[in-house]
């Protein structure tokens, strides 16, 4: 059995733990060089596991080679791999980033960020339910103790509602989780989907309870209609690497809708099949158009990038409401794309408010900026991928999405809230855009800081990805594809999964 | 049995969702150690309850599901770092904002003494 599949896990942590012992602990150089070392050892380790998968098909780790469904298993399938590269290399500009200064605002901030990246990634490997919630323990509590890192009010305050929500959601997931074993006495998701078929009738109204339960808590995660108030106030009064860190735990939320409510809750599940989509499909578009209306109403740069993760948001679950493998593929290529351009905007928010004064991010007219050709091209280049206009990924995402609605009453639902919403972000930003780089008081004599090379190195890693993800979109498409096409089809997430079982049965 | 159980974690459940929607920090960290304990008896219980069988094979005629107590184990650690760290939180928060209103400040049309107003 290759150890490949766990090292996303083992790396991160073991490197955070080895920052917290005595020749790395007591010199930030060194932490910096080992952290960011670490970061490009976590990208080449996902991207060989990439490759991996995509030869040879879903990988299985058990770990203490106990078999599923009695022991835990980690799945590396095609979208679990896809979405550890993504975190690695978000993870990689973060620390590059957090580099130039930020890190010394409070202790062990680089081994925060890494064990958060060791939770992010446990989330999108693990094949059991009740690993994924202490995966998510394990990303939260790294998230309370970044969110609060360098103090002042407003963290506190936030942090406060951030904590005590999710601490309230990961009740709930427990209660769900009770409910699951107690009636179909497992907790491996694979087995659960097999054992879902067996359930004595009376048993599915609690089973569906359940369900709902567990949309519930990853809508809290994901931030999605009722339940996203705590987002904006949260990601905007983050510190900038924190809130680009940030900017895949929606995701997290995303990713287990489409595991569980694909695997377990999808259109196989008999009588409950595809129970969450009639409850996803008006807050898909709803969450879309708040947060749109939320982006426009948005007072400073970083509460826009919130509210565009907020329309992000509401995007993705439009490809979980379709509840078919060729928008979910969609979903899965928007999914890459928006991750990483709404990271690089909080970077390019800090950056900009840095260079602004005491008028920060706000969209007031303000003394120039120090860089500002640097800042505005780079904010340009990320305003056009953020809203979906060509040549960026935004827009392939978006088309694919659009494309995937294929009845009539789909279109008419989809389309115009979409496009409306791609409106409203494309009026946001470009008022902000307007307002912050070319409303200047005053001349331009070069006053404050510039910004260290490190810093803009690592937006540009984060952009770099998008006209990438153009550039190759017929082979990420392609793999989109297959891990919906895997994710859908009961054979490949179901039966696979689970060896030892398929064997006694033969 | 089964319906003292289920009365108590339903009694927990209530008073912890109560505690956690006051307004101040102190109920509602102790609405959410309530509601902790509440999900602990749960999942305990849903291996289902039996009196006399251990979780050992041989020990007893019958034996209990292992994996809710280790479920069950895993749920208190978890829980116990989180209620310390929303303590010192709230602690923090109580130093930082002034008071302990969870959102940071005394609403103007508060049920609130008049001498924590603002």
């Amino acid at each position: 059995m290759s150890h490949l599949a766990i090292l996303p896990f083992l790396l991160p942590i073991i490197s955070g733990l080895l920052l917290m012992l005595p020749p790395l602990q007591n010199s930030i150089q060194r932490q910096r060089i080992f952290s960011v070392a670490s970061g490009v050892v976590l990208v080449i380790a996902s991207a060989w596991l990439l490759a991996v998968t995509a030869e040879q098909g879903t990988q299985l780790y058990a770990l203490g080679n106990w078999q599923a469904p009695y022991g835990i298993v980690l799945v590396v399938d095609p979208l679990a791999s896809l979405l550890l590269l993504l975190t690695s290399i978000l993870c990689l500009a973060v620390l590059m980033y957090a580099c130039a200064g930020e890190d010394q605002t409070g202790m062990y901030y680089h081994t925060l960020i890494l064990l958060l990246v060791a939770g992010v990634n446990g989330a999108f490997m693990t094949g059991d339910l009740f690993n994924l919630f202490v995966c998510f323990e394990i990303l939260l509590i790294a998230s309370y103790a970044l969110l609060i890192h360098g103090g002042g009010k407003q963290k506190t305050q936030a942090s406060l509602h951030y904590v005590i929500l999710n601490l309230v959601g990961s009740s709930i997931f427990l209660f769900a989780l009770g409910m699951l074993y107690a009636t179909l006495g497992t907790l491996n998701i694979a087995d659960m989907a097999r054992r879902l078929h067996q359930l004595p009738s009376d048993d599915l109204i609690l089973v569906q309870a359940a369900g709902m339960m567990l949309l519930i808590v990853f809508g809290l995660k994901s931030a999605m209609l009722p339940l996203h108030f705590w987002l904006a106030r949260t990601y905007s009064s983050a510190s900038a690497p924190v809130a680009a860190m940030f900017a895949i735990m929606t995701k997290v939320g995303i990713y287990s809708i489409f595991r569980v409510h694909t695997v377990i809750f999808g259109e196989h599940a008999g009588e409950l099949a595809n129970m969450a989509q009639s409850w996803l499909w008006p807050i898909a578009l709803l969450t879309l158009a708040l947060g749109s209306i939320g982006a426009l109403a948005s007072a400073n740069l970083r509460l826009l990038t919130a509210n565009m993760v907020i329309v992000s948001v509401g995007t993705l679950l439009i490809g979980a409401a379709l509840g078919r493998a060729d928008a979910s593929a969609a979903a899965f290529y928007y999914l890459l794309h928006t991750t990483l351009v709404s990271a690089a905007m909080f970077l390019i928010a800090d950056l900009v408010a840095r260079q602004r004064g005491k008028a920060g991010d706000r969209f007031v007219a303000a003394r120039c900026m120090r860089q500002r050709d640097l800042l505005g091209g780079l904010y340009f280049i990320a305003a056009i991928a953020m809203v979906g206009m060509p040549p960026l990924s935004g827009f392939i995402g978006k088309a694919l999405l659009l494309q995937a609605a294929q009845t009539f009453a789909e279109m008419v639902w989809i389309w115009p809230v979409l496009l409306i919403a791609s409106l409203f972000g494309i009026i946001a930003l470009s008022r902000a855009g307007t307002t912050l780089f070319w409303r200047v008081s005053g001349q331009c004599n070069g006053e404050g800081d510039k910004a260290a090379s490190i810093q803009i190195l690592a937006i540009v890693l984060l952009l770099a990805c998008s006209p990438l993800l153009t550039l190759f979109a017929g082979p990420i498409t392609d793999y989109a594809r297959q891990a919906a096409d895997v994710l859908h089809d009961p054979a490949l997430s179901v039966d696979a999964l689970l060896p030892s079982l398929s064997l006694g049965a033969e | 049995m089964e319906a003292l159980y289920a009365f108590c974690v339903g009694i927990l459940t209530t008073c912890g969702v109560f505690l956690v929607l006051r307004s101040r920090t102190f109920p509602v960290v102790v609405g959410l150690t309530l509601l902790s304990y509440a999900v602990n008896l749960f999942l305990f219980s849903s291996g289902r309850l039996a009196i006399n069988s251990a979780a050992v094979i041989g020990a007893n005629p019958t034996y209990s599901d292992p994996l809710p107590q280790a479920l069950v184990l895993t749920a208190i650690v978890i829980g116990f770092a989180m209620t310390a760290f929303v303590v010192i939180l709230a602690m923090r928060g109580r130093g930082d904002l002034g008071n302990d209103h969870v959102d940071g400040r005394i609403p103007e049309y508060s049920s609130l003494s008049d001498k924590e107003k603002p």
